[in-house]
């Protein structure tokens, strides 16, 4: 029961990465690709992670994953922060319609 | 559940085609911006491998360095090789941008390799192509060939290292053979680095990157972060007497909060970069060696430890290479003498 | 077919597509970016060969040596990129052309 719920979590995770992928490559400019990207890929490393998390072999192992998750969420925010002002003050229009 | 037998196989393909085409693309893609990126994330995706292989410990050490300093050592000698090109990448819409950024003929970019010596004779150019895919060629399948031959399940040393691992110290192999066994690889190795960085200093004396005002969100960041991974790296060097980790892991994630810090801002007090700095970069060196002649005064060999505080003598020189590795890396990264 | 045995051979294919940007590439960036793409490649060989072996505890010799090896290649590439730009400074040049770029 357990590693069946396991499985269907790491898939829909799979499914965000493989959405947040095809937006980076096919969305129009470089604001909407950070958006797929981020918002797909937090959500697709979340499900990942859960989907770990019941199969994890201790408490211990349970809380480092959450922490590899948290840890993820700082740095693509920030990431994503860093390149959109740097496409900002470049110039970069954002794309309409 | 048969076919799902083939799944490893199956990433393996995936894996070892993915880093082909990058390294690929890294190397042949007309903007050297672009070819950096490329390769930081072959790094990444390399260190996917290693895990692949079963070998976690140079997984460890490959994320930090070869994705993360050797990426941001990168990204800063391109930013200082063409600012003209990074300004010129500029251009008022993204989708232009994207479009320029195959052909940009910025001040250094890497145009027309193909137009290069053009006046040589057509007959001569193409014997010597002809000549170089040929010798590659050869090369491809004679390396090929020698893998594929040594094919045949091999223990190689495992069996000697663990018959001798109770007498290193140590619980874990890879670090019984780096810290122990072939200590003196490892001397040598902190040795090299530290004369790499003298090097870089000689070269240069200014700092590679501008005195720019860091992002505010990446200041929060680094403050985040960098306590973060100091305790990763006294975790890793503790840890690696019995699992993965160890005094090169360790090393690599304190170079990469050194690195991280630098770009945020921060500064070494002014009064910490002299001497205190410098005792630091050859303490790994001076520590290691100095254990390793010592242990001769006891009738032991050069680096050969007696079992019965090897373990401690293994710790104290971690720990000094430690520093030492990590004070390094970050110094290699910010590049001029302080 | 084995899995470590495919990743041992793209780690040859890594070392010549490599060292055949090392040749025809003439931008030195190009050409360290060879150089690191070579040795991750025979870092790949060299730790393949280490994962054959049958009771699957991988041999730690080669995976020490890959280890250093890591860490050495960085402090190299480092150098490289400051001969790079010492060189750029001194004579404006960051390209190794078949003329000289006389």
């Amino acid at each position: 029961m357990l590693a069946s719920l396991s499985v269907v979590l790491l898939l829909a995770g799979a499914a965000f990465f493989l959405g947040g992928s095809v937006g980076m490559l096919r969305f129009p400019d470089v604001y909407t690709r950070l958006h797929a990207l981020t918002k797909a890929d937090n959500l697709g490393l979340g499900l990942v992670v859960l989907g770990l998390m019941l199969q994890a072999e201790s408490l211990a192992a349970v809380g480092k994953l959450f922490v590899i998750w948290l840890l993820l969420l700082a740095a693509s925010a920030t990431a994503s922060q860093l390149v959109a002002s740097w496409a900002q003050e470049n110039g970069f229009a954002p794309w309409r319609g | 559940m048969a076919w799902l037998t083939g799944l490893p196989l199956a990433v393996d393909l995936v894996l070892g085609a993915t880093l082909l085409w990058l390294a690929w693309r890294a190397l042949s893609s007309p903007d050297l911006f672009q070819a950096v990126a490329l390769f930081i994330a072959f790094g990444v995706i390399l260190g996917l491998v290693w895990a692949r292989l079963d070998a976690i410990d140079i997984a460890l050490a490959e994320i930090p360095l070869g994705a993360g300093v050797t990426g941001a050592l990168l990204l800063a000698a391109l930013s200082q090789l063409q600012p003209a090109e990074v300004d010129a990448r500029a251009a008022p819409s993204a989708t232009e941008a994207n479009e320029h950024q195959a052909g940009q003929p910025g001040q250094t970019a890497e145009t027309a390799d193909a137009d290069e010596a053009q006046h040589k004779p057509a007959v001569f150019r193409a014997l010597l192509a002809a000549v170089m895919g040929l010798l590659l060629f050869a090369a491809l399948f004679s390396l090929g060939l020698v893998t594929w031959q040594l094919w045949e399940p091999s223990s190689g040393l495992t069996q000697q290292v663990n018959t001798h691992l109770p007498e290193s110290g140590v619980e874990h192999p890879v670090t019984a053979v780096l810290l122990n066994f072939r200590g003196y690889d490892t001397l040598l190795e902190i040795a090299v680095l530290l004369l790499a960085l003298i090097g870089v200093w000689s070269l240069a004396t200014a700092s590679n990157l501008g005195d720019t005002t860091p992002e505010p969100v990446l200041a929060a960041l680094s403050r985040l972060l960098a306590p973060l991974m100091i305790l990763v790296a006294a975790y890793l060097v503790w840890v690696g007497a019995h699992a993965p980790g160890g005094a090169f892991q360790a090393g690599s994630v304190l170079g990469a909060a050194g690195v991280l810090l630098r770009l945020s801002g921060w500064r070494l007090p002014a009064g910490a970069a002299g001497w205190p700095l410098r005792l630091v970069l050859a303490l790994g060196v001076a520590v290691f060696a100095f254990i390793g002649l010592a242990v001769i005064g006891l009738g032991e060999p050069l680096l050969g430890y007696p079992t019965a505080w090897a373990k401690h003598a293994i710790l104290v020189i971690e720990l000094a290479a430690t520093l030492s590795i990590g004070a390094i890396l970050a110094s290699l990264f910010i590049g001029g003498r302080p | 077919m084995s899995s470590v045995l495919v990743l041992a051979l793209t780690g040859a294919g890594l070392t010549l597509l490599g060292l055949h940007a090392l040749i025809v590439k003439a931008h030195l960036l190009r050409k360290i970016l060879a150089l690191n793409v070579i040795s991750s490649g025979i870092f790949l060989l060299l730790a393949g060969l280490a994962a054959r072996t049958p009771g699957g505890e991988p041999d730690p010799v080669p995976q020490a040596m890959v280890l250093t090896g890591i860490v050495v290649a960085v402090a190299a590439t480092a150098l490289a990129l400051a001969l790079l730009l010492a060189l750029r400074s001194a004579t404006g040049r960051t390209r190794l052309d078949d003329d000289n770029g006389q």
